[in-house]
């Protein structure tokens, strides 16, 4: 047997020698999210829908509440629900990615900065706020915050929501600022020397030459984070902003906190959320596919 | 900052004992060589005899642990140079080309002297597009690197770097990275411009190139100039064992 051949079968033979094992390994991947819901197929939406419709007149045997009644009583609330809740969900959303985005690209600048006070400075931010629960910080955030702000005179109340935004911004940008560094680090470093040698600042080089060939390689993993932290905005519903969630239990209250309404209810917010975020998931993976074939 | 006078008739880059290590490995022990305006020089050797690192000092891309490099008077081992304003005398090229891959071959042209000397969009457009031409590479003004072959990426990189007018360039294994073909219309290129007077170092493994071209050859081995002298004398008399071992088995 010559060399290669047993190098070949070296893979797929069974060996009590642990260093001669094939080891898996599975690569880092920033998209895990997106990879799962998308690799759901449509059906399942649907299937859901069929579960929340059908689950009262399954539960019914106990309670009093027919499917129909159950129906007219969501049907009525929808409207609320989607408009004054998810509606919210959607504007903490943007709020949230918007703050965490500037926040998060500053800090991964900071993380690959020269000054080295700047550096460590940077890191210390990122892995408290990447290895915090999201609850603490909202925790903190909306207790420590204060209700109004005065600038110049005038005082501004700040909304509830707006500190949910604040506490969910934070682990957000910790994660941003992560996918920076890892983008920058990603570029040649004969991209660094020939700008170098070309006389650009170090300023220069980092905005003019090495971000704009990083924005195609950060998109993907930055919308994975948009769909994460999506997901995790019904969390605020603990602290009392009234958003899908919040909203959805007030309604059930109003209805008479009948059991049976929980399934239909939450489930509807569940349907929500997977209608909005798989749209996500999908052209996160498509445009991750596309920019891999091109560079 | 030790700038003195400077004319001339004095060598462009002065490069004298210079010694850089990393850790513990000393890649330069002690190189000294003159280089006159508008000489072309060559630096051979084999790998890692530290020929690449000693032209990467000359523009402080690599910082030296003792010695001293002058260019047109100006101390490079220096902790007060001003890098910028070195490099602007100085061109470099690689052998991995490194264009920037989000432009267009003119646009990488024109980005150093817009952004860096701040000279009229108009005017260096002009000088972009002549330089293209100079580099036999009309037409590909608007191609981005990926669609250009290494050779002509590397044209462009070599017009990119003259667009900065520098007073010297410097050319690291430059075609190193090309398939065999390409390899001439790079080096008839370099042989322009080495007519034109420009002041060149290069780093190669051409011996061909480096005998037609050089006006000074230097053989380096193990952190240190064995030989040099002019093509011929060098080529043709190699004193040293390690150059004759070394010329033995590359021609």
């Amino acid at each position: 047997m010559s060399v290669l051949q047993k190098h070949g079968s070296l893979v797929s033979q069974k060996t009590d020698l642990p260093v001669l094992k094939a080891v898996k390994t599975r690569p880092m991947d920033d998209l895990g999210l997106s990879r799962w819901i998308s690799r759901m197929p449509l059906w399942v939406i649907f299937a859901f829908s069929a579960v929340i419709l059908l689950w009262p007149g399954l539960a019914s045997a106990q309670t009093a509440y027919s499917l129909e009644k159950v129906w007219g009583i969501l049907l009525k609330w929808m409207p609320l629900l989607v408009f004054k809740g998810f509606v919210l969900n959607i504007v903490i959303s943007f709020f949230t990615m918007l703050i965490g985005t500037v926040a998060g690209v500053f800090l991964g600048l900071g993380q690959v900065s020269q000054v080295y006070p700047v550096r460590i400075m940077s890191w210390i931010i990122v892995q408290v706020f990447r290895n915090s629960p999201w609850l603490v910080l909202l925790f903190i955030v909306m207790l420590s915050f204060p209700f109004e702000i005065s600038f110049g005179g005038t005082h501004f109340t700040v909304p509830g929501w707006f500190k949910a935004v604040i506490g969910l911004a934070l682990p957000v940008m910790a994660n941003i600022a992560e996918i920076v560094r890892g983008a920058i680090r990603s570029v040649p470093t004969g991209q660094w020397e020939a700008a170098e040698s070309l006389a650009f600042s170090r300023s220069q080089i980092m905005w003019q030459i090495i971000l704009p060939q990083c924005i195609k390689r950060m998109i993907p993993p930055w919308m994975n984070w948009y769909a994460i932290m999506t997901m995790a905005t019904p969390l605020v519903s603990l602290l009392g902003v009234s958003e899908l969630v919040t909203l959805s239990r007030q309604a059930m209250e109003a209805e008479g906190n009948n059991p049976s309404l929980l399934v239909p209810f939450y489930g509807f917010a569940l349907v929500i959320f997977f209608a909005y975020c798989y749209p996500i998931a999908r052209l996160t993976l498509l445009l991750e596919k596309r920019f891999t074939i091109k560079l | 900052m030790t700038n003195t006078q400077w004319d001339e008739g004095q060598p462009i880059v002065s490069i004298k004992n210079v010694r850089k290590s990393f850790g513990d490995l000393e890649v330069l022990k002690g190189v000294s060589f003159d280089v006159q305006k508008g000489e072309v020089i060559c630096i051979i050797g084999p790998s890692g005899s530290g020929k690449s690192t000693l032209i990467r000092c000359i523009n402080a891309l690599a910082d030296i642990q003792g010695g001293s490099i002058q260019v047109e008077g100006q101390e490079v081992h220096d902790d007060d140079l001003d890098k910028l304003e070195l490099r602007k005398k100085v061109g470099m090229v690689f052998q991995q080309y490194n264009l920037f891959p989000h432009k267009t071959a003119l646009q990488n042209i024109m980005m150093a002297p817009i952004k860096v000397l701040k000279q009229p969009k108009a005017e260096v457009e002009k000088r972009a597009l002549a330089l293209l031409k100079k580099v036999r590479m009309e037409g590909k003004e608007n191609s981005y690197p990926g669609e250009l072959s290494g050779g002509q990426q590397q044209r462009v990189a070599i017009a990119r770097s003259l667009a900065m007018q520098p007073d010297v360039m410097l050319f690291d294994e430059v075609t190193a990275a090309l398939d065999p073909e390409t390899v001439k219309e790079v080096l008839v290129t370099i042989k322009d411009l080495a007519a034109d007077g420009m002041t060149c170092i290069l780093v190669t493994h051409e011996m061909g190139f480096a005998r037609e071209v050089a006006d000074h050859i230097y053989f380096t081995d193990n952190g240190v100039i064995v030989e040099h002298g002019p093509p011929t004398t060098f080529f043709d008399h190699a004193q040293d064992e390690r150059t004759k071992a070394f010329l033995g088995q590359i021609l």
